[in-house]
Protein backbone atom coordinates (compact mmCIF):
# COMPACT_ATOMS: atom_id res chain seq x y z
CA UNK A 1 0.00 0.00 0.00
CA UNK A 2 1.21 3.34 -0.41
CA UNK A 3 1.41 5.94 2.33
CA UNK A 4 -1.76 6.94 2.97
CA UNK A 5 -2.69 9.94 5.47
CA UNK A 6 -6.15 10.14 7.35
CA UNK A 7 -7.15 13.89 5.12
CA UNK A 8 -6.09 11.29 2.10
CA UNK A 9 -10.10 11.55 0.39
CA UNK A 10 -10.66 7.25 0.32
CA UNK A 11 -11.58 7.44 -3.40
CA UNK A 12 -10.17 9.89 -6.04
CA UNK A 13 -11.73 9.44 -9.87
CA UNK A 14 -9.27 12.15 -11.76
CA UNK A 15 -10.64 12.00 -15.38
CA UNK A 16 -12.70 9.07 -15.78
CA UNK A 17 -13.74 7.83 -19.30
CA UNK A 18 -15.56 4.75 -20.11
CA UNK A 19 -16.46 3.89 -23.78
CA UNK A 20 -18.42 0.73 -24.06
CA UNK A 21 -17.55 0.10 -28.07
CA UNK A 22 -18.67 3.30 -29.45
CA UNK A 23 -20.71 4.49 -26.44
CA UNK A 24 -19.14 7.07 -24.36
CA UNK A 25 -20.54 6.57 -20.78
CA UNK A 26 -18.36 8.78 -18.64
CA UNK A 27 -16.56 11.60 -20.38
CA UNK A 28 -14.32 12.74 -17.77
CA UNK A 29 -15.64 12.31 -14.50
CA UNK A 30 -13.47 14.12 -11.19
CA UNK A 31 -14.51 13.13 -7.70
CA UNK A 32 -13.04 12.77 -4.16
CA UNK A 33 -14.90 10.81 -1.56
CA UNK A 34 -13.36 11.98 1.60
CA UNK A 35 -13.03 9.40 4.60
CA UNK A 36 -16.44 8.36 6.39
CA UNK A 37 -18.23 10.28 4.18
CA UNK A 38 -21.72 9.46 2.48
CA UNK A 39 -21.97 10.59 -1.40
CA UNK A 40 -25.14 10.14 -2.91
CA UNK A 41 -25.16 10.25 -6.32
CA UNK A 42 -28.02 11.52 -8.43
CA UNK A 43 -29.00 11.49 -12.00
CA UNK A 44 -31.45 10.76 -14.60
CA UNK A 45 -30.61 6.64 -16.18
CA UNK A 46 -28.24 6.84 -18.70
CA UNK A 47 -26.35 9.02 -16.90
CA UNK A 48 -23.14 6.98 -16.25
CA UNK A 49 -23.28 6.95 -12.18
CA UNK A 50 -24.22 2.89 -11.98
CA UNK A 51 -20.99 2.71 -14.68
CA UNK A 52 -19.10 4.90 -12.54
CA UNK A 53 -19.79 2.76 -9.12
CA UNK A 54 -18.90 -0.11 -11.20
CA UNK A 55 -15.85 1.39 -12.41
CA UNK A 56 -14.60 1.94 -8.82
CA UNK A 57 -15.27 -1.47 -8.24
CA UNK A 58 -13.08 -2.29 -11.71
CA UNK A 59 -16.11 -4.29 -12.92
CA UNK A 60 -16.09 -2.20 -15.78
CA UNK A 61 -12.34 -2.13 -17.13
CA UNK A 62 -11.47 2.04 -17.31
CA UNK A 63 -10.87 3.56 -20.60
CA UNK A 64 -8.97 6.91 -19.30
CA UNK A 65 -8.37 8.59 -16.17
CA UNK A 66 -7.34 7.09 -13.16
CA UNK A 67 -9.49 6.09 -9.85
CA UNK A 68 -7.44 5.77 -6.29
CA UNK A 69 -8.76 3.96 -3.63
CA UNK A 70 -7.53 4.67 0.02
CA UNK A 71 -4.54 6.19 -2.45
CA UNK A 72 -3.83 2.84 -4.23
CA UNK A 73 -4.34 2.87 -7.74
CA UNK A 74 -7.28 0.26 -8.69
CA UNK A 75 -6.71 -2.07 -11.75
CA UNK A 76 -3.04 -0.65 -12.98
CA UNK A 77 0.34 -0.37 -11.81
CA UNK A 78 2.27 3.28 -13.04
CA UNK A 79 5.66 2.26 -14.33
CA UNK A 80 7.92 5.27 -14.82
CA UNK A 81 11.00 4.58 -17.60
CA UNK A 82 12.91 7.31 -18.99
CA UNK A 83 10.51 9.43 -17.67
CA UNK A 84 7.71 8.37 -19.04
CA UNK A 85 5.19 6.43 -17.46
CA UNK A 86 3.92 3.76 -18.33
CA UNK A 87 0.76 2.07 -17.23
CA UNK A 88 0.79 -2.20 -16.80
CA UNK A 89 -2.68 -4.40 -15.88
CA UNK A 90 -2.58 -5.93 -12.65
CA UNK A 91 -2.43 -9.69 -12.20
CA UNK A 92 -6.04 -10.70 -11.56
CA UNK A 93 -4.91 -12.16 -8.38
CA UNK A 94 -4.18 -8.11 -6.99
CA UNK A 95 -7.30 -6.87 -8.65
CA UNK A 96 -9.38 -9.47 -6.48
CA UNK A 97 -7.82 -7.98 -3.23
CA UNK A 98 -8.16 -4.62 -4.26
CA UNK A 99 -12.05 -5.81 -4.92
CA UNK A 100 -12.42 -7.70 -1.45
CA UNK A 101 -11.69 -4.35 0.44
CA UNK A 102 -14.37 -2.66 -0.87
CA UNK A 103 -18.23 -3.63 -0.27
CA UNK A 104 -20.55 -3.54 -3.22
CA UNK A 105 -24.49 -3.77 -3.10
CA UNK A 106 -26.36 -4.52 -6.08
CA UNK A 107 -29.56 -3.51 -7.38
CA UNK A 108 -30.83 -6.95 -8.00
CA UNK A 109 -29.43 -8.11 -4.75
CA UNK A 110 -27.28 -11.42 -6.10
CA UNK A 111 -27.50 -13.23 -3.41
CA UNK A 112 -26.42 -16.65 -4.15
CA UNK A 113 -29.38 -18.34 -3.93
CA UNK A 114 -28.00 -22.12 -3.36
CA UNK A 115 -26.59 -20.47 0.00
CA UNK A 116 -28.87 -19.88 3.13
CA UNK A 117 -28.50 -16.15 4.38
CA UNK A 118 -26.03 -17.49 6.84
CA UNK A 119 -23.84 -19.20 4.08
CA UNK A 120 -24.40 -16.14 2.08
CA UNK A 121 -22.51 -13.83 4.44
CA UNK A 122 -19.95 -16.39 5.43
CA UNK A 123 -18.82 -17.35 2.06
CA UNK A 124 -16.00 -14.43 0.73
CA UNK A 125 -14.42 -14.24 4.32
CA UNK A 126 -13.79 -18.34 3.97
CA UNK A 127 -13.02 -18.32 0.75
CA UNK A 128 -11.34 -15.57 0.13
CA UNK A 129 -9.71 -14.46 3.61
CA UNK A 130 -9.48 -18.20 4.65
CA UNK A 131 -11.15 -17.19 8.12
CA UNK A 132 -12.02 -20.11 9.88
CA UNK A 133 -15.69 -21.57 9.24
CA UNK A 134 -16.44 -21.84 13.31
CA UNK A 135 -15.21 -17.99 13.37
CA UNK A 136 -17.01 -16.83 10.11
CA UNK A 137 -20.45 -17.84 11.28
CA UNK A 138 -20.18 -16.16 14.33
CA UNK A 139 -19.08 -13.65 12.56
CA UNK A 140 -22.15 -13.65 9.75
CA UNK A 141 -24.58 -14.36 12.87
CA UNK A 142 -23.77 -10.95 13.99
CA UNK A 143 -23.79 -9.49 10.90
CA UNK A 144 -27.39 -10.52 10.70
CA UNK A 145 -28.60 -9.54 13.51
CA UNK A 146 -27.04 -6.14 12.68
CA UNK A 147 -29.15 -6.04 10.08
CA UNK A 148 -32.19 -7.21 11.68
CA UNK A 149 -32.21 -10.45 10.49
CA UNK A 150 -30.80 -13.22 13.06
CA UNK A 151 -33.92 -15.24 13.24
CA UNK A 152 -34.26 -15.72 8.97
CA UNK A 153 -30.14 -17.10 8.64
CA UNK A 154 -31.61 -20.59 7.85
CA UNK A 155 -33.63 -19.39 4.94
CA UNK A 156 -32.40 -19.57 1.00
CA UNK A 157 -32.59 -16.11 -0.45
CA UNK A 158 -35.59 -17.13 -2.59
CA UNK A 159 -37.61 -18.02 1.08
CA UNK A 160 -37.14 -13.92 1.96
CA UNK A 161 -38.40 -10.79 0.66
CA UNK A 162 -36.88 -7.92 -1.23
CA UNK A 163 -36.11 -5.64 1.00
CA UNK A 164 -34.60 -8.88 3.59
CA UNK A 165 -32.61 -10.09 0.70
CA UNK A 166 -31.14 -6.91 0.39
CA UNK A 167 -30.36 -6.40 3.46
CA UNK A 168 -28.33 -10.29 3.23
CA UNK A 169 -27.00 -8.40 0.68
CA UNK A 170 -25.41 -5.31 2.71
CA UNK A 171 -24.10 -7.93 5.66
CA UNK A 172 -22.54 -10.52 2.86
CA UNK A 173 -20.63 -6.83 2.13
CA UNK A 174 -19.78 -5.89 5.45
CA UNK A 175 -18.16 -9.38 5.91
CA UNK A 176 -14.98 -8.40 4.46
CA UNK A 177 -14.90 -5.37 6.63
CA UNK A 178 -14.56 -3.07 3.38
CA UNK A 179 -13.39 0.65 3.73
CA UNK A 180 -15.96 1.41 1.43
CA UNK A 181 -18.63 0.39 0.33
CA UNK A 182 -20.67 0.91 -3.03
CA UNK A 183 -24.57 0.50 -3.24
CA UNK A 184 -25.91 0.30 -6.85
CA UNK A 185 -29.50 1.43 -6.97
CA UNK A 186 -30.18 -0.31 -3.33
CA UNK A 187 -33.97 0.39 -3.17
CA UNK A 188 -34.78 0.32 -7.17
CA UNK A 189 -35.95 -2.90 -6.94
CA UNK A 190 -38.23 -3.19 -4.03
CA UNK A 191 -41.41 -2.77 -3.06
CA UNK A 192 -42.18 0.70 -1.78
CA UNK A 193 -42.99 -0.72 1.05
CA UNK A 194 -40.18 -2.73 1.57
CA UNK A 195 -37.44 0.46 0.77
CA UNK A 196 -37.67 1.96 4.02
CA UNK A 197 -35.77 -1.22 6.06
CA UNK A 198 -33.05 -0.93 3.78
CA UNK A 199 -32.49 2.30 3.92
CA UNK A 200 -32.62 2.40 7.87
CA UNK A 201 -29.84 -0.17 7.68
CA UNK A 202 -27.76 2.29 5.57
CA UNK A 203 -28.61 5.02 7.60
CA UNK A 204 -27.03 3.07 10.83
CA UNK A 205 -24.20 1.64 8.41
CA UNK A 206 -23.08 5.67 7.40
CA UNK A 207 -23.93 6.65 11.40
CA UNK A 208 -21.41 3.98 12.34
CA UNK A 209 -18.64 6.45 9.81
CA UNK A 210 -18.48 4.06 7.00
CA UNK A 211 -17.57 5.78 3.63
CA UNK A 212 -19.97 5.25 0.98
CA UNK A 213 -20.90 5.86 -2.65
CA UNK A 214 -24.85 5.74 -3.07
CA UNK A 215 -26.23 5.58 -6.28
CA UNK A 216 -30.24 5.77 -5.42
CA UNK A 217 -33.44 7.53 -6.39
CA UNK A 218 -34.80 7.96 -3.04
CA UNK A 219 -33.89 11.66 -2.46
CA UNK A 220 -35.35 12.12 1.60
CA UNK A 221 -32.24 9.68 1.72
CA UNK A 222 -29.56 12.02 0.17
CA UNK A 223 -30.87 15.15 2.34
CA UNK A 224 -30.67 13.45 5.41
CA UNK A 225 -27.72 11.04 5.61
CA UNK A 226 -25.54 12.19 2.78
CA UNK A 227 -22.45 14.55 3.02
CA UNK A 228 -22.34 15.17 -0.44
CA UNK A 229 -24.57 14.98 -3.36
CA UNK A 230 -23.45 14.79 -6.67
CA UNK A 231 -25.61 15.15 -9.95
CA UNK A 232 -24.33 13.90 -12.98
CA UNK A 233 -26.00 13.91 -16.71
CA UNK A 234 -24.69 12.29 -19.98
CA UNK A 235 -21.63 11.43 -18.39
CA UNK A 236 -20.13 14.24 -16.30
CA UNK A 237 -20.91 15.87 -13.41
CA UNK A 238 -23.09 18.33 -13.78
CA UNK A 239 -23.45 19.85 -10.35
CA UNK A 240 -21.77 18.64 -6.66
CA UNK A 241 -22.04 19.87 -3.15
CA UNK A 242 -23.91 19.38 0.03
CA UNK A 243 -27.29 18.24 -0.13
CA UNK A 244 -29.09 21.21 0.63
CA UNK A 245 -27.07 23.23 -1.51
CA UNK A 246 -27.70 20.76 -4.58
CA UNK A 247 -31.15 19.58 -3.65
CA UNK A 248 -32.41 23.04 -2.13
CA UNK A 249 -31.03 25.21 -4.52
CA UNK A 250 -29.65 23.70 -7.63
CA UNK A 251 -27.84 26.01 -9.91
CA UNK A 252 -27.91 24.01 -13.29
CA UNK A 253 -31.46 23.58 -15.50
CA UNK A 254 -30.83 19.64 -15.82
CA UNK A 255 -30.58 19.57 -12.22
CA UNK A 256 -33.48 21.51 -11.25
CA UNK A 257 -35.86 19.94 -14.27
CA UNK A 258 -34.65 15.94 -12.70
CA UNK A 259 -35.44 17.23 -9.24
CA UNK A 260 -38.95 18.55 -10.29
CA UNK A 261 -39.45 15.21 -11.68
CA UNK A 262 -38.14 12.91 -8.66
CA UNK A 263 -39.73 15.21 -5.96
CA UNK B 1 -79.67 -35.97 -6.50
CA UNK B 2 -79.06 -34.91 -3.04
CA UNK B 3 -77.77 -38.15 -1.17
CA UNK B 4 -78.91 -38.33 2.51
CA UNK B 5 -75.75 -36.84 5.29
CA UNK B 6 -74.70 -34.62 2.28
CA UNK B 7 -76.81 -31.71 2.16
CA UNK B 8 -74.66 -28.39 3.86
CA UNK B 9 -77.11 -27.90 6.60
CA UNK B 10 -76.46 -31.18 7.65
CA UNK B 11 -73.03 -31.33 7.90
CA UNK B 12 -71.10 -30.92 11.66
CA UNK B 13 -69.88 -27.21 11.40
CA UNK B 14 -66.49 -26.82 13.15
CA UNK B 15 -66.41 -24.10 15.18
CA UNK B 16 -62.48 -23.71 15.45
CA UNK B 17 -62.30 -23.86 11.34
CA UNK B 18 -61.38 -20.00 10.97
CA UNK B 19 -63.43 -20.30 7.73
CA UNK B 20 -67.17 -19.61 8.62
CA UNK B 21 -68.49 -21.25 5.21
CA UNK B 22 -66.23 -24.04 4.09
CA UNK B 23 -66.79 -24.70 0.76
CA UNK B 24 -67.49 -28.69 0.06
CA UNK B 25 -67.64 -28.58 -3.58
CA UNK B 26 -67.81 -31.75 -5.60
CA UNK B 27 -64.99 -32.12 -8.33
CA UNK B 28 -66.08 -31.88 -11.83
CA UNK B 29 -66.92 -35.13 -12.77
CA UNK B 30 -64.32 -36.96 -15.39
CA UNK B 31 -66.18 -40.01 -16.70
CA UNK B 32 -63.02 -40.02 -19.11
CA UNK B 33 -60.19 -40.43 -16.97
CA UNK B 34 -62.29 -44.03 -15.35
CA UNK B 35 -62.90 -45.24 -19.17
CA UNK B 36 -59.68 -44.08 -20.40
CA UNK B 37 -58.21 -46.28 -17.28
CA UNK B 38 -59.92 -49.42 -17.67
CA UNK B 39 -59.17 -49.61 -20.96
CA UNK B 40 -55.43 -49.24 -20.48
CA UNK B 41 -55.80 -51.70 -17.49
CA UNK B 42 -57.46 -54.07 -20.65
CA UNK B 43 -54.49 -53.59 -22.75
CA UNK B 44 -51.90 -53.96 -20.44
CA UNK B 45 -53.76 -56.98 -18.74
CA UNK B 46 -53.79 -58.32 -22.87
CA UNK B 47 -49.83 -57.59 -23.20
CA UNK B 48 -49.33 -59.25 -19.92
CA UNK B 49 -51.00 -62.36 -21.06
CA UNK B 50 -49.26 -62.40 -24.67
CA UNK B 51 -45.84 -62.52 -23.06
CA UNK B 52 -46.74 -64.78 -20.01
CA UNK B 53 -48.17 -66.96 -22.03
CA UNK B 54 -46.21 -67.12 -25.19
CA UNK B 55 -44.03 -70.17 -24.97
CA UNK B 56 -41.23 -68.97 -27.13
CA UNK B 57 -40.26 -66.86 -24.61
CA UNK B 58 -38.70 -69.92 -22.73
CA UNK B 59 -39.76 -67.71 -18.77
CA UNK B 60 -37.77 -70.96 -17.37
CA UNK B 61 -34.52 -69.63 -19.29
CA UNK B 62 -34.95 -66.45 -18.54
CA UNK B 63 -35.49 -66.91 -15.32
CA UNK B 64 -32.80 -69.49 -15.16
CA UNK B 65 -29.93 -67.16 -16.77
CA UNK B 66 -30.88 -63.97 -15.14
CA UNK B 67 -28.90 -65.22 -12.18
CA UNK B 68 -25.95 -66.99 -14.38
CA UNK B 69 -22.81 -66.02 -12.86
CA UNK B 70 -21.77 -64.66 -16.54
CA UNK B 71 -24.75 -62.39 -17.08
CA UNK B 72 -24.56 -60.97 -13.54
CA UNK B 73 -20.95 -60.55 -14.18
CA UNK B 74 -21.69 -58.87 -17.26
CA UNK B 75 -23.82 -56.31 -15.04
CA UNK B 76 -20.79 -56.05 -13.08
CA UNK B 77 -18.41 -54.67 -16.01
CA UNK B 78 -21.45 -52.99 -18.18
CA UNK B 79 -21.60 -50.66 -14.57
CA UNK B 80 -18.18 -50.46 -14.53
CA UNK B 81 -18.05 -49.17 -17.68
CA UNK B 82 -20.91 -46.93 -17.21
CA UNK B 83 -19.94 -45.32 -14.06
CA UNK B 84 -16.17 -45.30 -14.92
CA UNK B 85 -16.52 -43.58 -18.53
CA UNK B 86 -18.58 -41.09 -17.03
CA UNK B 87 -16.73 -40.03 -14.43
CA UNK B 88 -13.94 -39.45 -16.42
CA UNK B 89 -16.57 -37.58 -19.36
CA UNK B 90 -17.80 -35.16 -16.59
CA UNK B 91 -14.62 -33.99 -15.14
CA UNK B 92 -13.15 -33.75 -18.99
CA UNK B 93 -16.37 -31.86 -20.08
CA UNK B 94 -16.06 -29.42 -17.15
CA UNK B 95 -12.56 -28.44 -18.26
CA UNK B 96 -13.79 -28.45 -22.08
CA UNK B 97 -17.14 -26.29 -21.14
CA UNK B 98 -14.95 -24.09 -19.36
CA UNK B 99 -11.81 -23.54 -21.98
CA UNK B 100 -14.51 -23.18 -24.57
CA UNK B 101 -15.72 -20.03 -22.78
CA UNK B 102 -12.76 -18.61 -21.65
CA UNK B 103 -10.70 -15.65 -23.08
CA UNK B 104 -8.06 -17.60 -24.03
CA UNK B 105 -8.46 -18.14 -28.05
CA UNK B 106 -5.71 -21.57 -27.73
CA UNK B 107 -8.15 -22.97 -25.18
CA UNK B 108 -11.04 -22.27 -26.93
CA UNK B 109 -9.89 -23.51 -30.00
CA UNK B 110 -8.71 -26.86 -28.59
CA UNK B 111 -11.84 -27.27 -26.91
CA UNK B 112 -13.85 -26.76 -30.15
CA UNK B 113 -11.71 -28.95 -32.11
CA UNK B 114 -12.47 -31.54 -29.52
CA UNK B 115 -15.54 -31.31 -29.31
CA UNK B 116 -16.20 -31.07 -33.22
CA UNK B 117 -14.05 -34.39 -33.81
CA UNK B 118 -15.66 -36.39 -31.18
CA UNK B 119 -19.22 -35.47 -31.62
CA UNK B 120 -18.34 -35.23 -35.49
CA UNK B 121 -17.52 -39.52 -35.47
CA UNK B 122 -19.38 -42.42 -35.12
CA UNK B 123 -18.95 -44.00 -31.51
CA UNK B 124 -18.62 -47.64 -32.96
CA UNK B 125 -15.55 -46.44 -35.32
CA UNK B 126 -13.98 -44.40 -32.11
CA UNK B 127 -14.06 -47.75 -30.20
CA UNK B 128 -12.51 -49.91 -33.16
CA UNK B 129 -9.66 -47.18 -33.45
CA UNK B 130 -8.85 -47.43 -29.97
CA UNK B 131 -8.80 -51.40 -29.99
CA UNK B 132 -6.66 -51.13 -33.30
CA UNK B 133 -4.37 -48.86 -31.46
CA UNK B 134 -2.08 -51.56 -30.47
CA UNK B 135 -1.56 -52.36 -34.39
CA UNK B 136 -1.38 -48.64 -35.27
CA UNK B 137 1.37 -48.12 -32.95
CA UNK B 138 2.62 -50.99 -31.50
CA UNK B 139 5.12 -49.27 -29.38
CA UNK B 140 4.28 -45.32 -27.67
CA UNK B 141 7.42 -43.67 -26.51
CA UNK B 142 7.91 -40.21 -24.67
CA UNK B 143 9.98 -38.02 -26.14
CA UNK B 144 10.71 -34.93 -28.04
CA UNK B 145 9.48 -35.44 -32.01
CA UNK B 146 12.53 -36.27 -34.01
CA UNK B 147 14.69 -36.45 -31.47
CA UNK B 148 15.45 -38.91 -28.32
CA UNK B 149 12.80 -40.35 -26.36
CA UNK B 150 12.71 -40.84 -22.84
CA UNK B 151 10.83 -44.06 -22.29
CA UNK B 152 8.49 -45.93 -24.52
CA UNK B 153 6.40 -49.11 -23.50
CA UNK B 154 4.40 -51.79 -25.80
CA UNK B 155 0.59 -50.24 -26.35
CA UNK B 156 -0.96 -53.51 -25.96
CA UNK B 157 0.56 -54.11 -22.40
CA UNK B 158 -1.02 -50.53 -21.27
CA UNK B 159 -4.01 -50.14 -23.07
CA UNK B 160 -5.88 -53.35 -22.63
CA UNK B 161 -9.21 -53.83 -24.09
CA UNK B 162 -11.49 -52.77 -20.40
CA UNK B 163 -9.15 -49.59 -20.70
CA UNK B 164 -9.57 -49.08 -24.15
CA UNK B 165 -13.05 -49.83 -23.80
CA UNK B 166 -13.38 -47.08 -21.03
CA UNK B 167 -11.50 -44.29 -22.52
CA UNK B 168 -13.03 -44.82 -25.92
CA UNK B 169 -16.68 -44.08 -24.39
CA UNK B 170 -15.50 -41.36 -21.87
CA UNK B 171 -13.73 -39.22 -24.54
CA UNK B 172 -16.74 -39.17 -26.49
CA UNK B 173 -19.02 -38.83 -23.85
CA UNK B 174 -16.91 -35.67 -22.43
CA UNK B 175 -18.03 -34.27 -26.06
CA UNK B 176 -21.48 -34.37 -25.48
CA UNK B 177 -21.51 -33.32 -21.76
CA UNK B 178 -19.31 -30.32 -22.96
CA UNK B 179 -22.26 -28.69 -24.40
CA UNK B 180 -24.39 -30.11 -21.83
CA UNK B 181 -21.88 -28.22 -19.06
CA UNK B 182 -21.52 -25.15 -21.22
CA UNK B 183 -25.13 -24.80 -21.67
CA UNK B 184 -25.37 -24.81 -17.75
CA UNK B 185 -22.81 -22.26 -17.26
CA UNK B 186 -24.43 -20.24 -19.45
CA UNK B 187 -27.48 -20.21 -17.64
CA UNK B 188 -26.69 -18.93 -14.30
CA UNK B 189 -27.44 -14.92 -14.17
CA UNK B 190 -23.84 -13.04 -14.86
CA UNK B 191 -25.15 -11.20 -11.58
CA UNK B 192 -23.83 -14.01 -9.51
CA UNK B 193 -20.52 -14.06 -10.59
CA UNK B 194 -20.50 -10.46 -10.90
CA UNK B 195 -21.40 -10.66 -7.15
CA UNK B 196 -18.49 -12.86 -6.30
CA UNK B 197 -16.09 -11.21 -8.21
CA UNK B 198 -16.84 -7.86 -6.11
CA UNK B 199 -16.55 -9.76 -3.14
CA UNK B 200 -12.63 -10.58 -4.09
CA UNK B 201 -12.80 -14.14 -5.43
CA UNK B 202 -10.72 -15.37 -7.82
CA UNK B 203 -11.91 -16.91 -11.06
CA UNK B 204 -11.66 -20.53 -9.93
CA UNK B 205 -13.85 -19.97 -6.57
CA UNK B 206 -16.30 -18.26 -8.58
CA UNK B 207 -16.58 -21.13 -10.61
CA UNK B 208 -16.24 -24.33 -8.51
CA UNK B 209 -18.25 -22.01 -5.37
CA UNK B 210 -20.75 -19.62 -6.84
CA UNK B 211 -21.40 -20.65 -10.86
CA UNK B 212 -20.93 -24.20 -10.82
CA UNK B 213 -23.26 -25.30 -8.22
CA UNK B 214 -26.33 -23.49 -9.87
CA UNK B 215 -25.20 -24.87 -13.37
CA UNK B 216 -25.58 -27.85 -11.74
CA UNK B 217 -29.68 -27.56 -11.56
CA UNK B 218 -29.43 -27.63 -15.38
CA UNK B 219 -26.95 -29.97 -16.05
CA UNK B 220 -28.19 -32.71 -14.13
CA UNK B 221 -31.13 -33.37 -15.66
CA UNK B 222 -29.66 -34.09 -19.58
CA UNK B 223 -26.82 -35.94 -17.65
CA UNK B 224 -29.14 -38.73 -15.84
CA UNK B 225 -30.39 -38.85 -19.49
CA UNK B 226 -26.35 -39.61 -20.84
CA UNK B 227 -25.98 -41.60 -18.21
CA UNK B 228 -28.92 -43.90 -19.03
CA UNK B 229 -27.98 -43.59 -22.82
CA UNK B 230 -24.62 -44.80 -21.96
CA UNK B 231 -25.74 -47.68 -19.87
CA UNK B 232 -26.74 -48.78 -23.55
CA UNK B 233 -23.62 -47.94 -25.52
CA UNK B 234 -21.71 -49.84 -23.53
CA UNK B 235 -23.10 -52.85 -25.56
CA UNK B 236 -20.81 -51.46 -27.97
CA UNK B 237 -17.98 -52.34 -26.73
CA UNK B 238 -17.15 -55.62 -28.80
CA UNK B 239 -16.05 -53.11 -31.49
CA UNK B 240 -12.77 -53.02 -29.10
CA UNK B 241 -13.52 -55.79 -28.68
CA UNK B 242 -13.87 -56.07 -24.62
CA UNK B 243 -15.74 -59.39 -24.79
CA UNK B 244 -17.07 -59.44 -20.79
CA UNK B 245 -19.97 -56.60 -20.69
CA UNK B 246 -23.76 -57.64 -20.48
CA UNK B 247 -24.88 -57.66 -23.93
CA UNK B 248 -21.74 -59.63 -25.15
CA UNK B 249 -21.97 -61.74 -21.97
CA UNK B 250 -25.97 -62.69 -22.67
CA UNK B 251 -25.38 -62.75 -26.52
CA UNK B 252 -22.81 -65.52 -25.98
CA UNK B 253 -25.28 -67.82 -24.07
CA UNK B 254 -27.84 -67.13 -26.68
CA UNK B 255 -25.85 -68.16 -29.33
CA UNK B 256 -24.32 -71.17 -27.70
CA UNK B 257 -27.88 -72.88 -26.63
CA UNK B 258 -29.68 -71.33 -29.32
CA UNK B 259 -32.08 -69.49 -27.16
CA UNK B 260 -31.38 -66.02 -28.05
CA UNK B 261 -34.73 -64.78 -27.10
CA UNK B 262 -34.99 -65.34 -23.40
CA UNK B 263 -31.16 -64.44 -23.40
CA UNK B 264 -32.62 -60.71 -24.84
CA UNK B 265 -34.95 -60.50 -21.87
CA UNK B 266 -32.54 -61.31 -19.33
CA UNK B 267 -30.61 -57.92 -20.85
CA UNK B 268 -32.91 -56.24 -21.19
CA UNK B 269 -34.14 -56.75 -17.99
CA UNK B 270 -30.99 -55.86 -16.33
CA UNK B 271 -30.50 -52.69 -18.25
CA UNK B 272 -34.29 -51.66 -18.05
CA UNK B 273 -33.73 -52.61 -13.42
CA UNK B 274 -30.35 -50.64 -13.47
CA UNK B 275 -32.05 -47.27 -15.57
CA UNK B 276 -34.78 -47.67 -12.52
CA UNK B 277 -32.27 -47.14 -10.21
CA UNK B 278 -30.68 -44.56 -11.92
CA UNK B 279 -33.79 -43.02 -12.45
CA UNK B 280 -33.93 -42.67 -8.33
CA UNK B 281 -30.78 -41.32 -7.82
CA UNK B 282 -31.24 -38.88 -10.51
CA UNK B 283 -34.27 -37.73 -8.25
CA UNK B 284 -31.97 -37.35 -5.09
CA UNK B 285 -29.33 -35.25 -7.22
CA UNK B 286 -31.78 -33.16 -8.70
CA UNK B 287 -33.51 -32.12 -5.38
CA UNK B 288 -29.91 -31.41 -4.23
CA UNK B 289 -29.32 -29.09 -6.54
CA UNK B 290 -32.69 -27.70 -6.53
CA UNK B 291 -32.56 -26.39 -2.86
CA UNK B 292 -33.04 -22.62 -2.59
CA UNK B 293 -34.80 -22.57 -5.66
CA UNK B 294 -38.39 -22.44 -5.64
CA UNK B 295 -38.34 -26.29 -4.77
CA UNK B 296 -39.72 -25.63 -0.91
CA UNK B 297 -39.77 -29.47 -0.04
CA UNK B 298 -36.95 -29.47 1.81
CA UNK B 299 -37.50 -26.31 3.57
CA UNK B 300 -34.77 -23.41 5.24
CA UNK B 301 -32.00 -25.05 6.77
CA UNK B 302 -31.66 -26.22 10.17
CA UNK B 303 -28.39 -25.99 11.86
CA UNK B 304 -27.55 -27.37 15.14
CA UNK B 305 -27.08 -24.60 17.77
CA UNK B 306 -26.56 -22.07 14.85
CA UNK B 307 -28.86 -19.31 14.76
CA UNK B 308 -32.28 -18.64 13.19
CA UNK B 309 -33.86 -21.79 11.35
CA UNK B 310 -37.81 -22.34 10.95
CA UNK B 311 -39.88 -23.15 14.15
CA UNK B 312 -40.30 -26.59 13.95
CA UNK B 313 -43.94 -27.59 12.46
CA UNK B 314 -44.75 -24.36 11.24
CA UNK B 315 -43.74 -23.64 7.93
CA UNK B 316 -43.36 -20.21 6.67
CA UNK B 317 -46.26 -18.36 4.27
CA UNK B 318 -43.84 -18.43 1.74
CA UNK B 319 -43.41 -21.70 1.66
CA UNK B 320 -46.52 -22.36 1.48
CA UNK B 321 -47.37 -20.18 -1.06
CA UNK B 322 -44.62 -22.02 -2.91
CA UNK B 323 -46.40 -25.34 -2.18
CA UNK B 324 -49.71 -24.73 -2.93
CA UNK B 325 -47.83 -24.90 -6.64
CA UNK B 326 -49.60 -21.75 -8.43
CA UNK B 327 -46.76 -18.90 -8.31
CA UNK B 328 -43.84 -19.02 -10.51
CA UNK B 329 -40.64 -20.25 -8.89
CA UNK B 330 -39.08 -16.66 -8.99
CA UNK B 331 -36.44 -15.35 -6.59
CA UNK B 332 -37.60 -12.15 -7.63
CA UNK B 333 -41.28 -12.53 -7.23
CA UNK B 334 -42.05 -9.60 -4.85
CA UNK B 335 -39.81 -7.58 -6.67
CA UNK B 336 -40.91 -4.93 -8.95
CA UNK B 337 -38.51 -3.32 -11.62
Amino acid sequence: MSGTTDTEPMVQVEGLHKMFGDLHVLKGVDLEVPRGSVCVVLGPSGSGKSTLLRCVNELEEITGGRIRVDGELMGYREVTKNGRTVLHRLHPKVVARQRARIGMVFQRFNLFPHMTALENVMEAPVQVLGVPKAQARTRAAELLERVGLADRAGHYPAQLSGGQQQRVAIARALAMDPELMLFDEPTSALDPELVGEVLSVMRDLARSGMTMMVVTHEIGFAREVADAVVFMDEGVIVEEGPPEQVLGDPQHERTKSFLAHVL
Amino acid sequence: MALPGQNAPDRAVDPSDPVPDRIHARPVPRPGRWISAVVLLVLAAMAVHGLVTNEKFRWDVVWLYLRDVNVVRGVGWTLLLTFGSMVIAIVLAVGLAVMRRSDNPVMKSVSWTYIWFFRGTPIYTQLVFWGLLAVLYPRLSLGVPFGPEFFEFRTQDVITAFWAALFGLALNEAAYLAEIVRAGLGSVDPGQSEAARALGMKDRKILTRIVLPQAMRVIVPPTGNETISMLKTTSLVLAVPFTLDLTYATNAIGNRTFLPIPLLMVAAFWYLLITSILMVGQYYIERYYGRGFGDQSSGPRRRKGGPGGRRRGKPSRQDLIAASGTTKDDPFLEVTP
